[in-house]
């Protein structure tokens, strides 16, 4: 008995942990006047507000949406092929392939960051905006490539092989099987890459940081050069989607399982 | 189906637009990266091809030193406090019902997702003065006056653990929620109390994982980049922090591409470490 009540102590510290910093935040985007004050002194939903109607957050708000939907596109249509390569053939030098897909998301950002930077400075294109949707993609490959590679793990091979015996090739296979089949997972993998690329900062500042401005970066901004209650309100709005998405994963998904839980019958 | 070798030239296909991809914007952007370190900085903030170690040489000096030192000391502080705080957690996790279990990896993968200047933005708030959590400590007669816990060493690493822990969480929970339940079961059934068959049955039958994801949090804490700069004073800065600052403030992109191959071999290492330790262990 005891011992229950410890743990739930101990689940309600840690969420009060996990959920302060951003209670406060929430609360200080309340404020009355261009003051970051808690608990806020008068209340008003401009703030909030101030996300569509300001025109350069707006502004950022579009750039980084934007960004984030066409890399995550990217993500998955080098994740995708490259998963189904791996779940079809027989190639020990495509592992190869793999672990440069996985090795972004396991190495310090920075370096990514970095290499990003000297690569489009070398070639000449350092500053145009498109830059970081491709370097976001393969920033965030790993995502996609560990969802989908789940994905086709639970395919069932009979299923395949049952088509095959009654004359199916390839593309038919595809079409009709396997691409239902890993549909949720290609959906999620989109979603995390998304989500991910939203709140990315510093891939994004060593590419385009001195000629546009996405979410992040605005923020970083105006940490710098000046605090407004926009940037607190802002960053509630980016939990709620990231909140939200994750909540939709797990509605037309199975969260758990895609988190390399096993499911109940596999036990 | 069978998985068979490519044969026809078509069969490649599926994997040459990845192998491409990956190939000109990873392989060659790092490879670019390492031939600048080893470039020579001309004043203006431009480089010049050139063959000097001297970038590497500057390692050696008690400055670099220093940050190397705390930054790995940093990060295995931040490592060992996440897996103290994140191995009883995930484990009581999968205990839970699925649907509790599915809210909590909502609101870590929240929380994991958020750009590190919200989270410093946010913990720079809180832990502020004027608008942080004193004032309720004031409030509540536990202190005397507000005041300001930002920038500080403790700021630094409550920030470091704050994003680091759903990380911790989400590398144990496979490992967790594949534990055979009925280890947990036999040692309680021999009498051993909750709290005893945990660290004398779970931790020990899990132990290479623990310590292949202390390896894996801890590159993850190497690679923060700004809350040390949010929240921290200069001397809190981390390797990270420093090649940001170098490549952008200090226009000394040679310097900053060296400490980033640095970083890189030292990751490897590490990567490689982790997968060696937890290879060994048989599916548990």
């Amino acid at each position: 008995m005891s011992g229950r009540f410890l743990s739930r102590v101990f689940f309600a510290a840690l969420a009060l942990f996990l959920a302060l910093p951003l209670v406060v935040i929430a609360g200080v985007a309340l404020n009355e006047k261009k003051t970051l004050a808690f608990p806020p002194q008068g209340l008003s939903a401009d703030w909030y507000l101030q996300i569509f109607t300001d025109d350069a957050w707006r502004a950022a708000l579009v750039h980084s949406v934007l960004i984030a939907a066409s890399s995550a596109l990217i993500s998955v249509a080098i994740a995708a092929p490259l998963a189904w390569f791996l779940w079809r053939r027989v190639a020990p030098w495509a592992r190869i392939v793999q672990v440069l897909g996985l090795s972004p998301f396991i190495l310090p950002p920075v370096i990514t960051a970095l290499g990003a930077l000297s690569f489009w400075a070398t070639i000449g294109l350092y500053g145009q905006p498109w830059t970081v949707v491709i370097s976001h993609g393969i920033f965030f490959v790993s995502l996609p490539l560990v969802t989908i590679t789940l994905g086709f793990a639970t395919i069932d091979r009979e299923i395949i092989e049952a088509g095959t015996t009654m004359g199916a090739d390839d593309r038919t296979l595809l079409k009709t099987i396997v691409f239902p089949l890993i549909r949720p997972y290609l959906i999620s993998g989109f979603a995390f890459a998304f989500v991910l690329s939203l709140n990315e900062y510093i891939v994004a500042y060593m590419t385009i940081g001195f000629t546009l401005e996405t979410i992040p970066i605005k923020i970083f901004n105006a940490l710098r050069y000046g605090y407004t209650p926009t940037m607190a309100s802002v960053s509630v709005f980016f939990v709620l989607v990231a909140v939200t998405v994750f909540g939709l994963v797990a509605r037309f998904g199975d969260l758990p399982k895609l988190l390399g839980a096993w499911d109940e019958g596999e036990r | 189906m069978r998985r068979t070798p490519p044969e026809k030239p078509a069969d490649y296909l599926p994997i040459a637009f990845p192998a491409a991809m990956l190939g000109l914007f990873f392989v060659v952007p790092f490879a670019i990266m390492v031939a600048i370190s080893f470039f020579e900085r001309v004043q203006g903030g431009f480089y010049q091809p050139a063959f000097t170690l001297a970038n590497y040489g500057r390692f050696l000096s008690a400055f670099f030193g220093e940050i190397l030192v705390f930054s790995l000391f940093l990060a295995a502080l931040v490592s060992a406090v996440c897996l103290v705080l994140g191995v009883p957690f995930t484990y009581l996790l999968t205990k839970l019902s699925r649907r509790v279990q599915v809210a909590w990896l909502i609101g870590l993968l929240g929380v994991l997702s958020l750009s590190e200047v919200i989270i410093g933005f946010a913990w720079s708030t809180l832990l502020s003065r004027t608008a942080g959590i004193s004032n309720l400590f004031v409030a509540l007669g536990l202190m005397q006056q507000p005041r300001a816990w930002t920038p500080g060493f403790a700021a630094v690493m409550t920030g470091l653990v704050y994003q680091a822990f759903p990380y911790t969480v989400l590398v144990l929970y496979p490992a967790f929620s594949r534990l055979d339940p009925s280890l947990g079961e036999a040692a309680r059934t021999l009498g051993a109390s909750p709290l005893r068959a945990f660290l004398t049955v779970i931790v020990p039958a899990l132990r290479k994982t623990l310590i292949a994801t202390f390896i894996i949090v801890f590159i993850f804490a190497l690679g923060a980049y700004l809350l040390p700069q949010i929240l921290g004073r200069p001397q809190h800065w981390t390797l990270s922090v420093l090649v940001t600052d170098q490549a952008i403030y200090q226009s000394n992109m040679p310097f900053a591409a060296a400490m980033a191959v640095f970083l890189v071999i030292a990751s490897l290492v590490l990567v490689l470490l982790a997968n060696m330790i937890n290879r060994r262990e048989p599916a548990s």
